[in-house]
């Protein structure tokens, strides 16, 4: 196993660089100041693609789950527990970046909306399959333990949304059908948004396998340490 | 049938003569059940602690709440379910632990039966000590804060929510008992997983209570029954993985 990352991999971090990059100047270059709110619309640039990787990391850990409890084998218990340290990460930003996008535009940082609780509450899930893999010392147990609550918990989030979503949401709605209750959405993204907004979609996406790339290693290097010591004890 | 000495053991799970496969099954939930519920009866550890533990949350509640008459009958059904839910992870901690204490899991998962049937059993015995518990909570509740709580509807959705609770509760108890800190973990294992319970639960009752039109209670009343399913066939699919040594 060589330290320095593969050939693929330095590309793809170089290249997602780029496009973090170009996607930070079209946000504040090329995107028009949006008319109603003014400039903090533009953290919506960040704001749902941040969501959107959360989502996507959740769900590749509800796959890995089912996968490892499948295949018994332990690469797939590796990529979960990255996606899932990844998808809080960036759980944590689209929670972060709305808020402070609420201040202005709902005059609070907080509301008990249903999209805002379904997405803490689905912070908190993960959270706790954080602590779950802490508390267990056996590898096998822990893995297997880990696969079941990436399943129950993601189960548990469309339930929940569907359970607060009966009462009204003012969250805006871009895409879909409109939400008539939304506070603080403006009108209709003109073209040069759309562009800024699906290049930021993109390349956050872009970013997210590149993350899980590197933290799989990490992952991979952490296994082999640990081989290593137990040679070394039983030696 | 002598290079075969596994055969033995079949005819207690699967087909003897006259019992189908599915009667042997239940068989097997049942014994777990009477094993639990035997085990409860003599020592009434689990059921006295739940339900001293639920009487003095529905008092502080009386005491933080500082509710008066109004506000009593808009909160009751909210106090009732955190009464439950906070009795129910003491009960649910307590089905496992005592069973990896005294290491008489092991032995459960050396029977000769389909290991889903330990965790209907299991989990049929955790829902029974918290129905006990709701039974005697509830007149005493009903007492204290003078609102009458015997409606037919209301106690089905208690039956629906307590089947949910313990259904995901008896999984993540499985879990949880193997952790550091088992005793913290339930919690926060169970509490983010069953909110789409405690909602339902929280808003068909309070709908009940307050005498609302059932098209505004049956939404919930439907989302208890998709949980319940969801969530108990979710277990069941995974519930071998847990307990395989």
């Amino acid at each position: 196993m060589s330290v320095s990352a593969p050939r693929n991999l330095q590309i793809l971090t170089v290249v997602t660089a780029g496009l973090m990059l170009i996607a930070l100047g079209l946000v504040f270059l090329y995107a028009p100041q949006e008319a109603t709110m003014g400039e903090v619309q533009r953290i919506f640039y960040f704001h749902v693609p941040s969501a959107w990787v959360g989502g996507l990391a959740f769900f590749v850990t509800l796959l890995a789950g089912i996968a490892y409890l499948r295949t018994g084998d332990d690469k797939w218990d590796r990529v979960g527990y990255s996606s899932v340290e990844i998808g809080v990460t960036f759980a944590l930003m689209t929670l972060f970046s709305g808020m402070l996008w609420g201040r202005p535009a709902w005059n609070t940082w907080w509301t008990w909306d249903p999209r805002l609780t379904t997405f803490t509450i689905l912070l908190l899930v993960y959270f706790a399959y954080l602590m779950l893999r802490q508390g267990i010392e056996d590898p096998g147990r822990r893995a297997r333990f880990a696969a079941v609550y990436g399943i129950v918990g993601f189960v548990s989030v469309p339930i929940t949304y569907f359970a607060i979503q009966l009462a009204r949401s003012i969250h805006p709605v871009l895409f879909g059908p409109n939400n008539p209750d939304a506070q603080g959405s403006g009108g209709p993204l003109t073209p040069a948004m759309l562009q800024t907004f699906f290049f930021s979609l993109f390349s956050f996406t872009v970013l997210y396998f590149t993350l899980l790339w590197h933290r799989l290693r990490l992952a991979n290097f952490a296994e082999r340490v640990e081989q290593l010591k137990a040679k070394m004890m039983s030696a | 049938m002598a290079d075969q000495p596994w055969k033995q053991v079949e005819p207690t799970t699967a087909a003897r003569p006259g019992t189908s496969r599915f009667a042997a099954y239940l068989k097997a939930i049942f014994a777990i059940v009477r094993k639990d519920v035997a085990a409860e009866a003599r020592s009434k550890e689990l059921v006295s602690a739940m339900l001293i533990f639920s009487l003095l949350v529905v008092l502080i509640f009386n005491f933080a709440l500082e509710l008066d008459r109004a506000a009593r009958e808009n909160v009751a059904a909210g106090v009732l379910w955190v009464t439950f839910i906070f009795a129910g992870t003491l009960g649910l901690n307590r089905t496992f632990a005592a069973e990896m204490d005294r290491g008489s899991f092991d032995g459960l998962l050396l029977a000769p039966i389909d290991r889903t049937a330990i965790y209907f059993g299991k989990m049929i015995g955790a829902a029974l000590f918290m129905l006990l518990v709701e039974a005697i909570v509830m007149p005493v509740f009903s007492v204290l804060y003078g609102i009458l709580l015997f409606k037919p509807m209301l106690l089905v959705v208690v039956l629906l929510g307590t089947a949910g609770y313990a259904g995901v509760g008896t999984l993540l108890a499985s879990m949880a008992v193997h952790t550091r800190a088992r005793d913290v973990m339930l919690p926060i294992l169970l509490f983010p997983v069953t909110i789409p319970v405690v909602i339902a639960a929280v808003k068909a009752s309070t709908g009940i209570l307050l005498a609302a039109e059932w098209g505004d209670v049956a939404p919930w009343f439907n989302l208890l029954l998709v949980y319940d399913t969801i969530f108990i066939a979710v277990a069941f699919m995974v519930f071998d993985y847990l307990v395989e040594e």
